[in-house]
């Protein structure tokens, strides 16, 4: 009657069309349209860092997961994004051998230990950045200019500068819009900044983009956005607040939200899986609480842009969230007694 | 009840296709006696039945052949007129060698039930109704199996108010309480009769899903004047015909954690065990058949087939024209909780619902991925488990902490394993757990 | 000028905690029996529980309060269990070295699969799966929970995926007993030789058809074992280890080679008639 044996599987014997890889390349489909047009704002430089940004990860990714006996380490595309969100949270002529090691760092050091995907703790992405922010803070506060004529025909000196090299800029250095903000007390159009016509990091110029990514993936039903939600909103709630109470001191909310890379790490950054909390609620809560941080830290810390440690911090976080706010199960709590 | 839509559910769930298009509009047929029949004597929870015949004895169809073992045990009957020929350990569905009764039918009796002992039961006192149900060899026809007597027996000082007939066949693929409450209705409420009988209820309620349409009108039409049982259409959700999650959308409460539905005051019987205890009472038949849907596209004709109980899993399948060569994986029950099976030598039993073939484009043995803690078992328990955490300490081996986490809540619908993007096999898990934590609990005690 | 104050305020510090703890461990020191220690030194370390006691200490404690003797301990050599025995001045006891034992011969090679099994590898969760797909219901699923529960590396799944017990380093602590899904390891004396490897209730040559090296039931051992050393009970032998005796005469005409003696050097060995084992691979075409 057979040809071939009966199959014994485990219950439930349909699963549902969801499938890990297939989540992480929709993402990864979300970021490349702003890829492209960080691409094409900064010409060459910025095509050349996301290159090694991304080559570094996956390299390192590949190399240590065949050490240690993983036989196919790069089929979920987790590192794939790790490498272009690296690359986007990066100034555009960054010499590239600064790249290629905040890469290796992030993924041995953000992901590798802890025991690969599912585990991390900390964005790997944002682990490598803050390695490069440590170790080079000159380099990775020193911004391109965007659409200069000769950017698709010429590559700025930095990039590629030697390894352990100092770097050597060319003229095409301006500060971002943050920076006028804190240093100079200069506002930036919000027109400009949603369309990405400020200097930047790479990725965080154009936030209408982002935010199309973003909403791609919240329509495929691959993003909680109560994480984007939440954080932007605090993050308004906050700046608005202040705003209102001293107009010269304060920026507006609009300015905070659309300037930096807060469109960026909200949408791309903070709502990585592995690194949030399990539950509606606790997301919701780690939103709000990396929104707060974010707004503290520009306006009264040290830096002009703070996204990057609330968002770390928030993932440090992120487990004791995971502890306090469970779900509460059937059968137990107030609905015990009869109605 | 959600603030959009209008039908009551419980929380959270999964929407698997439905599916029943095979064989929703497909009435009942009966298909012929096989020569020989297999009668296990544990086919319920509980303890297994004592045979009552020996090798050689002839039996006639609706016979008594084995007696309750104990109290939550059952009867077992002759579903033909035979000969007995063997009783010893058969192939069983669930994988093990199960002692049986094998009965080879006579091929030239008429196979006539005939009904010596008419029962009157407004005569007879509850506790008098319950015990023929038990004789009647009566197990909840859902799938789960356990005995009905027990659930009907309540205990002392606790009370049932409410009676909740479950009509709501969440399993995609499985029609077969569907076409029973459509062509066999009067013998559901004749069973609903008894029950009120028994139970002392003030309402009774009939659960069925909203995709079953023209059971709720049939149902709602023909509810007799003066019984109090009203039709609930419910959210076509799984796992809706999950008893807690029924409880939960009826009538808004919960079983507490540990306990059993009469502590909520409410008891929850398959529309189809009702029926089947509506018809012996009318025409004094037993346990002996059953109707079960024979589905997926591994079959050749699907069909809903009243099979009687003991029929070799081969026949059936010639009866609705043998599987096609592709077909990979055979279940006793539905996609999410059915049992495969490794042989085709096991016979129907009482809660067999149905009988699924999937052939290889259903089998997706998907590559498994770490966990990525993407939430999405936590937004589908219907329990509101923790289905990550517990992997992960289950992974760990650590089943202490799993009981913090209220494992031994899990009814295992398998929502968590159908949406996970990783394919992780968390219910598997969770069944070996809990397998663990009982056997350890019984050693605590033995102790 | 500091930073003498902060050293001189931190070396201060320093030698007033170092004091405190040295005042504790004097004044708090449990005082225990001091044989406890050296009887402990004296065990093998490896907190396998086989003793019945939680680990090593505790089985020291025991030792010192004469409540064991020292012969429990059966992963300790002879001279080890000697030199406590003397150290106590107590009796060694009785105790042989137990090992655990397969009673499945089921392999790859010889057992068939009648369904394939997808899922968790484990033998627990591939037994709750319609009994895990093999044709013997009773035989060995060869995933290797044994292997896993196994600290002492004394398991290994050989090639064709039955388990392997390696009887020097196996302490009889008990734990691939206990991990076993189909019950079928068990703890026995070593000396105990003469071994029924076959857990099959079946009865008739086709059984053979399920697994070559199955037992058929034909009861050719227990009618000449010596003394009705072995009895047919539910369709497999038994044999009597209370008047056990050392004898490979059972073997001789068994025709599947389900009866082994267990040769301290030569390993497995069956009888003269049992049929060589003609397949090298499995065949998984399931019979209609």
């Amino acid at each position: 009657m057979f040809r071939k044996t009966l199959e014994i599987g485990t219950s439930p014997h349909i699963i549902s069309g969801n499938s890990t890889d297939t989540i992480m390349r929709n993402v990864v489909y979300a970021l490349l349209p702003v890829a492209a047009y960080a691409v094409y704002v900064f010409g060459l430089a910025a095509l050349l860092l996301l290159i090694t940004a991304l080559g570094a990860c996956l390299l390192t990714e590949y190399m240590l997961n065949r050490w240690a006996g993983n036989p196919s380490p790069l089929n979920d595309w987790s590192v794939t994004i790790t490498g272009l969100l690296y690359g986007l949270t990066l100034p555009p002529h960054l010499p590239l051998w600064m790249v290629f090691l905040g890469g290796v760092f992030g993924v041995a050091f953000g992901k590798f230990i802890f025991g690969g995907l599912g585990y991390n703790v900390f964005n790997p992405a944002l682990v490598g950045r803050a390695f490069i922010q440590a170790a080079f803070p000159v380099a990775i506060t020193t911004w391109m200019t965007p659409f200069t004529a000769d950017r698709f025909a010429h590559i700025p000196s930095s990039t590629l500068t030697l390894p352990f090299l100092e770097p050597v800029y060319d003229i095409t250095s301006g500060a971002t819009p943050l920076a006028l903000m804190k240093f100079e007390h200069h506002t930036t159009d919000v027109y400009q900044l949603v369309m990405g016509m400020t200097s930047g990091s790479t990725g965080e110029t154009s936030a209408l983009l982002i935010v199309l990514g973003g909403l791609y993936l919240i329509a495929r039903r691959m993003m909680d956005w109560r994480i984007p939600v939440a954080l932007l909103g605090a993050v308004y709630i906050l700046s608005t607040f202040f705003h209102f109470i001293d107009p010269t001191r304060y920026p507006d909310g609009l300015f905070m939200l659309f300037s930096g890379g807060l469109m960026l790490g909200a949408i791309f950054m903070a709502t990585d899986m592995v690194a949030s909390p399990i539950t509606h609620a606790g997301a919701a809560l780690y939103g709000v609480l990396i929104g707060i941080m974010v707004y503290v830290i520009r306006v009264w810390g040290g830096l002009p842009e703070g996204v990057m440690y609330a968002i770390l911090f928030g993932n440090a976080v992120s487990p004791h969230i995971d502890n306090f706010i469970r779900p509460r199960v059937y059968g137990t709590g107030k609905k015990r007694s009869l109605s | 009840m959600g603030l959009f839509n209008t039908l009551p559910t419980f929380q959270r769930g999964i929407h698997p296709g439905d599916f029943k298009d095979l064989t929703r509009h497909l009435p009942i047929e009966r298909m012929p006696f096989s020569a020989e029949l297999t009668i296990p004597l544990s086919q319920h929870l509980g303890a297994p039945s004592k045979p009552r015949v020996k090798v050689g004895d002839t039996v006639q169809r609706g016979q008594l052949i084995a007696e309750p073992g104990g109290f939550v045990s059952i009867g077992q009957h002759a579903p033909v007129t035979g000969t007995v020929t063997a009783i010893e350990p058969r192939p069983h569905p669930t994988g093990r060698m199960v002692e049986s009764i094998i009965i080879a039918t006579d091929p030239f009796s008429p196979q006539t039930f005939y009904n010596e002992h008419p029962m009157d039961w407004e005569a007879l006192s509850p506790r008098e109704l319950i015990s023929l149900i038990q004789h009647g060899g009566f197990v909840g026809l859902g799938g789960a199996a356990f005995p009905t007597h027990v659930k009907l027996s309540v205990p002392e000082g606790k009370h049932a108010r409410f009676l909740i007939v479950n009509g709501v066949e969440c399993e995609p693929y499985l029609t077969s309480d569907h076409r029973v409450m459509l062509e066999e209705y009067d013998d559901l409420f004749y069973g609903i009769r008894i029950l009120q009988k028994i139970l002392d209820v003030r309402q009774v309620y009939i659960g069925v899903e909203n995709n079953k349409e023209d059971a709720i009108e049939v149902l709602r039409n023909h509810v007799p004047d003066d019984m109090a049982c009203e039709v609930i259409a419910l959210e076509t959700k799984y796992p809706q015909g999950a008893e807690k999650m029924l409880i939960e959308a009826v009538l808004h409460r919960e079983v507490p954690s540990g306990k059993l539905p009469i502590d909520v005051e409410v008891v929850v019987n398959n529309s189809g065990t009702i029926t089947g205890i509506g018809h012996m009472f009318r025409f004094g038949q037993p346990l002996i058949e059953r109707v079960v849907t024979v589905t997926g596209p591994g079959i050749k004709r699907p069909a809903n087939v009243r099979v009687p109980i003991g029929t070799p899993l081969t026949e059936l399948l010639n009866f609705c024209g043998g599987i096609t060569d592709d077909t990979r994986q055979i279940l006793f029950g539905g996609p999410m909780m059915g049992a495969p099976q490794a042989r085709l030598d096991v016979p129907i039993l009482k809660g067999t619902s149905g009988i699924l073939c999937l052939t290889e484009n259903e089998i997706n043995v998907r590559e498994e991925y770490p966990c990525i803690r993407c939430l999405r078992c936590v937004d589908v328990c219907p329990v509101g488990l923790n289905p990550s955490r517990l992997g992960a300490l289950a992974k760990s081996r650590d089943y202490e902490h799993m009981l913090d986490f209220h494992v031994m809540d899990c009814v295992e619908c398998g929502s968590c394993s159908y949406i996970c993007p990783s394919n992780i096999p968390l219910v598997q898990r969770f069944r070996v757990a809990k397998g663990l934590l009982r056997e350890q609990q019984a050693r605590n005690k033995a102790s | 000028m500091l930073i003498l104050t902060a050293l001189g305020a931190l070396g201060g510090l320093t030698v007033v905690l170092a004091l405190l703890l040295i005042i504790a461990y004097k004044k708090l020191q449990v005082k225990e029996d001091p044989r406890i220690d050296i009887v402990e030194e004296m065990l093998p370390h490896a907190n396998c529980g086989a003793c019945g006691y939680p680990g090593c200490r505790p089985f020291a404690e025991a030792l010192v309060r004469e409540e064991a003797l020292p012969g429990k301990c059966t992963v300790s050599s002879d001279e080890g269990r000697q030199q406590i025995a003397a150290f106590l001045g107590v009796d060694v006891g009785a105790s042989e070295k137990q090992v655990a034992r397969l009673a499945c011969g089921g392999g790859i090679n010889v057992a068939r699969n009648r369904a394939r099994y997808q899922g968790l590898q484990s033998c627990e969760a591939a037994s709750l799966v319609s009994g895990g797909g093999k044709e013997c219901f009773w035989g060995c699923l060869g995933l290797g929970d044994c292997v896993d529960a196994c600290d002492f590396d004394a398991i290994k799944l050989n090639a064709f995926h039955l388990p392997v017990i390696n009887e020097d380093k196996c302490t009889a602590c008990g734990d691939c007993v206990v991990a076993c899904p189909k019950d079928l390891l068990s703890l026995h004396p070593v000396s105990h030789r003469l071994w029924i490897n076959c857990k099959n209730l079946e009865a008739g040559d086709e059984i053979l058809e399920e697994c070559k090296v199955a037992c058929t039931a034909c009861g050719r051992c227990a009618m000449d074992a010596p003394d009705q050393m072995i009895v047919m009970k539910e369709n497999l032998p038994v044999i009597d280890y209370r008047n056990y005796q050392d004898t490979t005469k059972p073997m001789e005409r068994c025709p599947t080679g389900a009866i082994v003696y267990l040769h301290p050097q030569k390993g497995k060995i069956t009888g003269p008639k049992a049929r060589p084992v003609i397949r090298t691979s499995a065949r998984t075409d399931a019979p209609t």
